[in-house]
Protein backbone atom coordinates (compact mmCIF):
# COMPACT_ATOMS: atom_id res chain seq x y z
CA UNK A 1 0.00 0.00 0.00
CA UNK A 2 2.84 2.38 0.83
CA UNK A 3 4.52 1.67 -2.56
CA UNK A 4 2.12 3.48 -4.92
CA UNK A 5 1.55 6.48 -2.61
CA UNK A 6 5.28 6.99 -2.28
CA UNK A 7 5.61 6.80 -6.05
CA UNK A 8 2.83 9.32 -6.52
CA UNK A 9 4.42 11.57 -3.94
CA UNK A 10 7.76 11.53 -5.75
CA UNK A 11 6.02 12.16 -9.06
CA UNK A 12 4.03 15.07 -7.68
CA UNK A 13 7.03 16.71 -6.03
CA UNK A 14 8.89 16.35 -9.31
CA UNK A 15 6.07 18.11 -11.16
CA UNK A 16 5.91 20.79 -8.50
CA UNK A 17 9.61 21.58 -8.61
CA UNK A 18 9.47 21.72 -12.42
CA UNK A 19 6.58 24.16 -12.19
CA UNK A 20 8.49 26.30 -9.70
CA UNK A 21 11.56 26.29 -11.90
CA UNK A 22 9.52 27.45 -14.90
CA UNK A 23 7.75 30.07 -12.81
CA UNK A 24 11.05 31.40 -11.49
CA UNK A 25 12.42 31.66 -15.02
CA UNK A 26 9.65 34.12 -15.92
CA UNK A 27 10.70 37.33 -14.12
CA UNK A 28 14.39 36.58 -14.71
CA UNK A 29 13.92 36.96 -18.46
CA UNK A 30 14.04 40.75 -17.99
CA UNK A 31 17.67 40.34 -16.88
CA UNK A 32 20.73 39.74 -18.96
CA UNK A 33 21.10 36.23 -20.19
CA UNK A 34 24.05 34.38 -21.73
CA UNK A 35 22.33 35.06 -25.08
CA UNK A 36 22.32 38.81 -24.43
CA UNK A 37 25.99 38.61 -23.54
CA UNK A 38 26.68 36.75 -26.79
CA UNK A 39 24.82 39.45 -28.68
CA UNK A 40 26.85 42.18 -26.99
CA UNK A 41 30.10 40.31 -27.72
CA UNK A 42 29.08 40.11 -31.39
CA UNK A 43 28.45 43.85 -31.37
CA UNK A 44 31.88 44.50 -29.85
CA UNK A 45 33.81 42.24 -32.20
CA UNK A 46 31.64 42.83 -35.26
CA UNK A 47 31.53 39.08 -35.80
CA UNK A 48 35.32 38.72 -35.90
CA UNK A 49 36.82 35.68 -34.18
CA UNK A 50 38.24 36.04 -30.67
CA UNK A 51 41.25 34.16 -29.39
CA UNK A 52 41.73 33.14 -25.79
CA UNK A 53 44.97 34.47 -24.34
CA UNK A 54 47.03 37.64 -23.79
CA UNK A 55 44.26 38.98 -21.52
CA UNK A 56 44.33 38.24 -17.78
CA UNK A 57 41.09 38.79 -15.90
CA UNK A 58 41.73 38.65 -12.18
CA UNK A 59 38.66 38.14 -9.97
CA UNK A 60 38.34 36.31 -6.67
CA UNK A 61 36.84 32.83 -7.33
CA UNK A 62 34.61 33.06 -4.27
CA UNK A 63 32.87 36.36 -3.51
CA UNK A 64 31.31 37.02 -0.08
CA UNK A 65 29.70 40.29 -1.06
CA UNK A 66 28.59 40.93 -4.62
CA UNK A 67 28.29 44.66 -4.02
CA UNK A 68 32.03 45.27 -4.26
CA UNK A 69 34.19 42.80 -6.11
CA UNK A 70 37.78 43.86 -6.89
CA UNK A 71 38.64 43.23 -10.52
CA UNK A 72 41.92 43.66 -12.40
CA UNK A 73 42.29 43.30 -16.14
CA UNK A 74 45.70 43.29 -17.77
CA UNK A 75 46.69 42.64 -21.35
CA UNK A 76 50.04 41.44 -22.60
CA UNK A 77 50.99 44.20 -25.04
CA UNK A 78 54.16 46.26 -25.62
CA UNK A 79 51.97 49.45 -25.86
CA UNK A 80 54.10 51.04 -28.57
CA UNK A 81 52.81 53.46 -31.19
CA UNK A 82 52.06 50.70 -33.69
CA UNK A 83 51.14 47.86 -31.36
CA UNK A 84 48.83 48.72 -28.50
CA UNK A 85 45.50 47.91 -26.89
CA UNK A 86 42.68 50.14 -28.10
CA UNK A 87 39.75 49.10 -25.92
CA UNK A 88 39.12 46.65 -23.09
CA UNK A 89 35.51 45.54 -22.59
CA UNK A 90 34.21 43.57 -19.62
CA UNK A 91 30.89 41.73 -20.04
CA UNK A 92 28.85 39.42 -17.82
CA UNK A 93 26.11 36.83 -18.12
CA UNK A 94 23.66 37.38 -15.30
CA UNK A 95 23.66 40.97 -14.04
CA UNK A 96 20.62 43.05 -15.09
CA UNK A 97 22.70 44.42 -17.97
CA UNK A 98 25.37 42.53 -19.92
CA UNK A 99 27.96 45.34 -20.00
CA UNK A 100 30.22 46.18 -17.06
CA UNK A 101 32.94 48.59 -18.16
CA UNK A 102 34.57 49.79 -21.37
CA UNK A 103 38.05 51.29 -21.11
CA UNK A 104 39.62 53.18 -23.99
CA UNK A 105 43.40 53.38 -23.86
CA UNK A 106 46.32 53.99 -26.14
CA UNK A 107 50.11 53.90 -26.42
CA UNK A 108 50.31 56.72 -23.85
CA UNK A 109 49.15 54.31 -21.13
CA UNK A 110 52.47 52.48 -21.07
CA UNK A 111 50.88 49.44 -19.51
CA UNK A 112 47.60 47.89 -20.64
CA UNK A 113 45.90 47.26 -17.32
CA UNK A 114 43.31 48.72 -15.00
CA UNK A 115 41.64 47.86 -11.72
CA UNK A 116 38.19 48.72 -10.39
CA UNK A 117 35.41 47.31 -8.22
CA UNK A 118 32.24 45.85 -9.68
CA UNK A 119 28.83 44.51 -8.61
CA UNK A 120 27.79 40.93 -9.30
CA UNK A 121 24.18 39.77 -9.03
CA UNK A 122 24.80 36.04 -9.29
CA UNK A 123 27.40 33.31 -9.65
CA UNK A 124 28.42 33.64 -13.26
CA UNK A 125 31.06 33.86 -15.93
CA UNK A 126 32.73 37.21 -16.60
CA UNK A 127 34.55 37.87 -19.86
CA UNK A 128 37.16 40.51 -20.65
CA UNK A 129 37.74 41.32 -24.32
CA UNK A 130 40.69 43.33 -25.61
CA UNK A 131 40.66 45.02 -28.99
CA UNK A 132 44.19 45.45 -30.34
CA UNK A 133 45.46 48.16 -32.68
CA UNK A 134 45.82 45.55 -35.45
CA UNK A 135 42.09 44.76 -35.20
CA UNK A 136 42.43 41.38 -33.48
CA UNK A 137 40.36 40.39 -30.43
CA UNK A 138 41.61 38.46 -27.40
CA UNK A 139 39.66 37.40 -24.34
CA UNK A 140 39.77 35.74 -20.94
CA UNK A 141 37.02 34.26 -18.76
CA UNK A 142 36.61 34.06 -15.00
CA UNK A 143 34.07 31.96 -13.15
CA UNK A 144 32.86 33.53 -9.93
CA UNK A 145 30.71 32.13 -7.14
CA UNK A 146 28.73 34.87 -5.39
CA UNK A 147 27.21 34.19 -1.96
CA UNK A 148 25.60 37.59 -1.32
CA UNK A 149 24.19 39.05 -4.52
CA UNK A 150 24.15 42.73 -5.41
CA UNK A 151 21.16 44.52 -6.98
CA UNK A 152 18.59 42.30 -5.28
CA UNK A 153 18.45 43.75 -1.80
CA UNK A 154 15.70 46.26 -1.03
CA UNK A 155 16.24 49.36 1.05
CA UNK A 156 14.55 48.88 4.43
CA UNK B 1 30.92 68.55 -5.20
CA UNK B 2 31.63 64.98 -4.55
CA UNK B 3 34.65 64.09 -2.49
CA UNK B 4 37.40 62.52 -4.53
CA UNK B 5 40.65 60.87 -3.49
CA UNK B 6 43.31 60.94 -6.16
CA UNK B 7 46.79 59.47 -6.00
CA UNK B 8 49.22 60.76 -8.62
CA UNK B 9 52.98 60.71 -7.95
CA UNK B 10 54.26 64.29 -7.58
CA UNK B 11 57.58 63.49 -9.25
CA UNK B 12 58.56 61.01 -11.95
CA UNK B 13 61.45 60.27 -14.27
CA UNK B 14 60.92 60.91 -17.97
CA UNK B 15 59.45 57.85 -19.68
CA UNK B 16 58.56 56.16 -16.41
CA UNK B 17 55.20 54.41 -16.18
CA UNK B 18 53.23 55.89 -13.31
CA UNK B 19 50.12 54.51 -11.68
CA UNK B 20 47.11 56.74 -11.07
CA UNK B 21 44.48 55.74 -8.52
CA UNK B 22 41.20 57.56 -8.13
CA UNK B 23 38.24 57.10 -5.82
CA UNK B 24 35.13 59.24 -5.77
CA UNK B 25 32.15 59.26 -3.44
CA UNK B 26 29.04 58.42 -5.43
CA UNK B 27 26.09 56.09 -4.65
CA UNK B 28 26.09 54.42 -8.12
CA UNK B 29 22.37 53.67 -7.77
CA UNK B 30 21.79 50.94 -10.33
CA UNK B 31 18.14 51.66 -11.17
CA UNK B 32 17.18 48.05 -10.44
CA UNK B 33 16.53 48.34 -6.71
CA UNK B 34 13.14 48.81 -5.10
CA UNK B 35 12.69 51.46 -2.42
CA UNK B 36 10.48 51.50 0.69
CA UNK B 37 7.50 52.81 -1.34
CA UNK B 38 7.67 49.77 -3.63
CA UNK B 39 8.86 51.81 -6.56
CA UNK B 40 12.11 51.41 -8.47
CA UNK B 41 14.78 53.85 -7.35
CA UNK B 42 15.84 55.95 -10.31
CA UNK B 43 19.22 55.27 -11.82
CA UNK B 44 22.01 57.60 -10.70
CA UNK B 45 25.43 56.53 -11.90
CA UNK B 46 28.74 57.95 -13.05
CA UNK B 47 28.79 57.31 -16.79
CA UNK B 48 32.24 58.31 -17.88
CA UNK B 49 35.67 58.84 -16.39
CA UNK B 50 38.40 60.52 -18.38
CA UNK B 51 42.02 61.34 -17.71
CA UNK B 52 43.88 63.97 -19.69
CA UNK B 53 47.62 64.62 -19.46
CA UNK B 54 48.50 68.15 -20.56
CA UNK B 55 45.24 68.27 -22.51
CA UNK B 56 45.75 64.94 -24.27
CA UNK B 57 43.32 62.16 -23.40
CA UNK B 58 45.24 59.13 -22.11
CA UNK B 59 42.54 56.99 -20.52
CA UNK B 60 38.76 56.86 -20.69
CA UNK B 61 36.29 54.50 -19.07
CA UNK B 62 32.58 54.08 -19.67
CA UNK B 63 30.80 52.80 -16.58
CA UNK B 64 27.61 50.75 -16.37
CA UNK B 65 25.38 50.25 -13.30
CA UNK B 66 27.56 47.19 -12.55
CA UNK B 67 30.31 49.39 -11.12
CA UNK B 68 30.35 49.36 -7.31
CA UNK B 69 29.36 52.39 -5.22
CA UNK B 70 32.17 54.92 -4.71
CA UNK B 71 33.85 53.91 -7.97
CA UNK B 72 37.55 53.21 -7.77
CA UNK B 73 39.79 53.10 -10.79
CA UNK B 74 43.49 52.48 -11.13
CA UNK B 75 45.42 52.67 -14.40
CA UNK B 76 48.82 53.69 -15.65
CA UNK B 77 50.30 56.24 -17.97
CA UNK B 78 53.74 57.22 -19.19
CA UNK B 79 55.24 60.35 -17.64
CA UNK B 80 56.24 62.47 -20.63
CA UNK B 81 56.41 66.09 -19.47
CA UNK B 82 55.77 68.16 -16.39
CA UNK B 83 52.26 69.42 -16.30
CA UNK B 84 48.70 68.83 -15.35
CA UNK B 85 46.80 65.59 -14.97
CA UNK B 86 43.06 66.23 -15.00
CA UNK B 87 40.56 63.58 -13.96
CA UNK B 88 36.90 64.11 -14.85
CA UNK B 89 33.82 62.15 -13.82
CA UNK B 90 30.47 62.76 -15.51
CA UNK B 91 27.17 61.07 -14.75
CA UNK B 92 23.42 61.12 -14.43
CA UNK B 93 21.53 64.21 -13.15
CA UNK B 94 24.29 66.51 -14.37
CA UNK B 95 26.94 65.04 -12.09
CA UNK B 96 30.41 66.38 -12.75
CA UNK B 97 33.58 66.29 -10.70
CA UNK B 98 37.03 67.46 -11.76
CA UNK B 99 40.34 66.87 -9.97
CA UNK B 100 43.59 68.42 -11.13
CA UNK B 101 47.06 67.23 -10.07
CA UNK B 102 50.48 68.60 -10.93
CA UNK B 103 53.31 66.32 -11.90
CA UNK B 104 57.01 67.19 -12.20
CA UNK B 105 58.98 65.14 -14.69
CA UNK B 106 62.77 65.18 -14.50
Amino acid sequence: MSGPTRRIFILRTGQLSLGLALGAAGPQSAWATPDMMKQLVDEITGGKPMTKGRVTLDLPPLVDNGNTVPMTVSVDSPMTDDNYVKVIHVVNEKNPQPDVITCTMGPRCGRASFATRIKLADSQKITAIAEMSDGSFWFDNADVIVTLAACLEDIL
Amino acid sequence: MARALVNVPAKAKRGEIIEIKALISHPMESGFRVGTNGKIIQRDIVQTFTCTYNGEEVFKARYSPAIAANPFISFSTRATDSGEIVLTWRGDNGFEAVETKQITVE
